[in-house]
């Protein structure tokens, strides 16, 4: 380090200023280095390190979360000058939650940054989430000098190793002169095709090491290729069988979002008029307020959604890897379907549901070809008077009797109603994040953010301050939380004060590890081992401890003036909602359960 | 207060009339029965390069795909190596398992081979040598090269199918074995046939034909 800090001397750095202007990659860095002669920024690289964060600003990144440790301190000292800003968390499973939400909010892969052994195994549970769930997301983990890694050196874990089942795709990198170009790969790699979580391993020795290597531009390996366009021949028997179906369902999943192809497939449904179902990573796809939609399918979807994917002739599902949660039991999965499915990884074509029409490329290009390729409409009157009807057979209503404690439902309604369409939700797992799903109307893509094929509790905090920074300053961001969820990760209170985050934090209260709860009633006879939690905090005054506003709701008439101070106030503010601790979420499909039999009530378990 | 919400229950509502097999295929005629798992060789060329075979043998253990054998070499080309996989997995496991290996970022492409493709195996097989004239002519029936002798041991080389590999052993078995190491299987595509297939991109299900037929190639019969 002492090298680097040697060979950046303001004088140096001056002297080279007007050379890298010329060869300067972005219009930005070139207007930074005219306005100020000794930025960092402005001068060559000398360093692995400086070749890595040369790496991070070429692609354009804003934000870093991360905690800062032994081996990753060469990086460190060279962000300390760098235009990006790092919030510092208080622990890396938040650096890596946050760094994910910031992925789903902003579309760009959110960095995160951690030291060798225990710091990189902090991120694994972010990065594994990320994995699940498809989103863009980078790591860069310090390692142990080369010259120990293998010895079982102090604070040496074989990051590699631990995440390659993790990751997309991971790197360690071995020399300061492509050190820098690893992580401009792995920038693109998190990106293109279908996103996920990338990580490079940075040997303390490498990034301290001297080089003169400007990393190359942000750029997948020659053996990574991304099918675009769907096959034409499929793509017509496809159309057709569009043209001939009678009753039809578009599935959109995730990667309709991640595809930005949410438009383009308004556009389809609208145009040919046919019945919107969205998976849980689907959620803002589709307007849940138009009458086309029946919001979403699966173990804890409504009722109609249920009802139309297990009834109809055409499934087209897009963006959606037909997760168990989705789809149930496979014998009973939309039956009577045949099946088109758009997807841009070939490996999740006919993985658990068989694909009749598997049309492989890009959601928004391949939607787009769909829609040219489509003539007539499919004559489905009669199919959505069906699904109309099946929405007043099982409406989504509940009782909220004023002499009973508060039921969850009637938050999440109140705190939809307080703020505005383009809202962001971000939530734990568990009852809470099914309510907040369930009874929150979602219109805009980018705006439900949550744990789903991991199903990580404790991810809401975290994921509500990545998601406030990659956020436009009128959106406002809301963290629906259980107490259980809460309390894994509620030390990120301590990031959203520093940073002044304008977050709002609803912890529904039931002194429950609830869903389990939910579970143990339903299919272990009502013995609740360790789901139990009667020994919570109370979380408006840990909020306060913070240094966060607190609030408390116990009553209905409580509800509207607290959400509203809440959400008024300019900072993180937490309000702790103590909800009726009997309140389980229906509908419900128990595990590997029919669709169609989804269960109301309990005695229908 | 009552728990739940509103709506006929589940025996009075209406029911869809097919089914799926566990592999996510609707039941109809044609495509009823549940495939039965066959042998294949699966060749790949990966990048030569550090961790490659981790990847690829940690795709197979955490995926649970049922691996007979895995060999990997250097081949003409310094920066590739290829992979050989045997594997034994009913029509969409294969599939399965060559979608999942060209994801793999450093696997440059995935082939399986055809039934007639050249396939070998490298055994070598430590026996008492009580009988040498019997052992002798035991290695000379399998066409196995004497590799080294000692007044208690011999140990030979053979070559060949997996099949005539485990005949030799069977064989050798009646002198008392003492050791054996077997490479697991290698392959080639012959004549002028490519033993490197298609790239990733190439790879996806290219026509709507292959796709409803789910056709493969024909079930190995293993030389």
């Amino acid at each position: 380090m002492s090298e680097r800090a040697a060979s950046v001397t303001p004088t140096e750095t001056d002297e080279q200023d007007d050379e890298h202007i010329d060869d300067s990659a972005t219009p930005e860095a070139a207007t930074e280095a005219d306005s100020s002669a000794d930025d960092a920024e402005s001068g060559p690289v000398t360093t692995g390190a400086e070749s890595v964060v040369r790496a991070l600003e070429n692609a354009g990144v804003e934000y870093a979360f991360g905690v800062q440790g032994g081996a990753i301190m060469p990086v460190y000292d060279v962000l300390y000058d760098s235009d990006i800003y790092h919030v510092t968390m208080a622990h890396e499973q938040g650096a890596s939650h946050a760094a994910d939400a910031y992925g789903i909010v902003s579309g760009d892969p959110g960095v995160c940054l951690a030291t060798s052994g225990p710091g990189a195994t902090n991120l694994v549970t972010g990065l594994a989430d990320a994995d699940m769930d498809s989103d863009p997301m980078i790591a860069l983990t310090g390692q142990v000098p080369t010259e120990f890694v293998g010895n079982d050196a102090f604070q040496e874990t074989d990051t590699t190793g631990v995440t390659t089942p993790v990751t997309k795709d991971n790197t360690f990198s071995s020399d300061p002169d492509r050190v820098g170009t690893d992580v401009s790969e792995a920038f693109a790699l998190a990106r293109e095709g279908r996103p996920g979580p990338t990580l490079v391993d940075l040997p303390k020795d490498v990034t301290n090491g001297e080089t003169d290597r400007e990393p190359d531009e942000p750029k997948t390996p020659d053996t990574y290729h991304v099918q675009e366009r769907a096959d034409p021949e499929i793509l017509a028997a496809a159309a057709e069988r569009i043209e001939n179906a009678q009753r039809p369902v578009l599935l959109l999943g995730g990667g309709v979002i991640k595809g930005d192809a949410s438009d383009a497939c308004r556009e389809f449904a609208i145009e040919h008029e046919i019945p919107v179902i969205t998976t849980m990573p689907g959620t803002g796809a589709f307007p849940e307020d138009h009458e086309l939609s029946l919001e979403g399918a699966g173990m804890h979807g409504t009722g109609y959604a249920n009802m139309a994917i297990s009834m109809c002739d055409t499934l087209i599902g897009i963006g959606t890897r037909f997760d168990d949660r989705l789809t149930g039991g496979i014998p009973t999965f939309a039956p009577d379907a045949e099946v088109i499915h758009v997807d841009i990884d070939p490996a999740e074509i006919s993985k658990n549901i068989h694909a009749d029409y598997p049309l492989v490329g890009d959601a928004e290009t391949v939607v787009s070809q769909l829609a040219e390729a489509v003539d007539e409409s499919p004559q489905a009157t009669k199919w959505r008077a069906q699904c109309q009807q099946w929405k007043s057979e099982y409406p989504m209503t509940y009782q909220a009797p004023e002499d009973e404690p508060v039921q969850p439902e009637f938050v999440v309604e109140a705190l939809d109603e307080a703020t505005s369409d383009r809202a962001i939700v971000t939530t734990g797992v568990g009852q809470h994040q099914m309510w907040a799903w369930q009874y929150w109307t979602y219109t805009e893509p980018r705006t439900w953010v949550s744990s789903h094929g991991l199903g990580t509790m404790g991810y809401g905090l975290p994921a509500a301050i990545g998601a406030r920074l990659a956020a436009d300053d009128d959106q406002e961001v809301v963290c629906i939380d259980g107490d259980g969820s809460f309390l894994m990760t509620l030390q990120g209170l301590s990031v959203a004060v520093r940073e002044n985050l304008d977050i709002t934090v609803a912890v529904l209260n039931n002194e429950y590890i609830g869903m389990v709860r939910q579970w143990q009633d339903a299919f272990f006879e009502g013995r609740h081992a360790a789901s139990d939690y009667n020994w919570m905090p109370e979380f408006d005054k840990l909020a306060e401890a913070f240094g966060a506003q607190g609030f408390r709701i116990d009553e209905y008439d409580e509800v509207a003036d607290t959400i509203e101070a809440a959400i008024a106030y300019d900072g993180p503010s937490v309000i702790d909602v103590h909800i009726d601790p009997e309140a389980n979420v229906y509908p419900m499909v128990p595990s590997g359960g029919d669709n169609a039999q989804f269960a109301l009530t309990e005695d229908q378990l | 207060m009552k728990r739940g919400l509103e709506g006929p229950p589940p025996e009075q509502r209406q029911a869809p009339v097919g089914r799926r097999n566990t592999q996510g295929i609707r039941i109809d005629p044609e495509v009823e029965a549940r495939q039965d798992p066959r042998r294949t060789v699966i060749s790949a060329l990966v990048e030569h390069e550090p961790g490659v075979l981790s990847d690829v043998s940690g795709l197979f253990s955490r995926r649970q795909f049922n691996i007979e054998s895995l060999t990997v070499g250097p081949t003409q080309d310094d920066a590739r190596a290829r992979i050989t996989l045997v594997v034994e997995e009913p029509d969409p496991g294969i599939d399965q398992i060559k979608k999942q290996l060209r994801k793999l970022v450093p696997v440059v492409s995935v082939h399986e081979l055809e039934p007639n493709a050249m396939r070998r195996e490298l055994a070598l097989i430590k026996v008492d040598a009580e009988r040498p004239d019997q052992v002798a002519a035991v290695a000379d029936m399998y066409g196995a090269k004497t590799v080294d002798s000692s007044p208690e041991t011999a140990t030979f080389e053979v070559t060949g199918s997996r099949q005539k590999i485990d005949a030799a052993i069977e064989t050798f078995g009646q002198f008392g074995i003492r050791e054996i190491s077997r490479t697991g299987t290698t392959a080639l595509a012959r004549g002028t046939d490519e033993t490197t297939g298609p790239s990733p991109a190439e790879a996806s299900v290219t026509s709507a034909e292959a796709a409803k037929q789910d056709s493969y190639t024909q079930p190995a019969d293993d030389d």
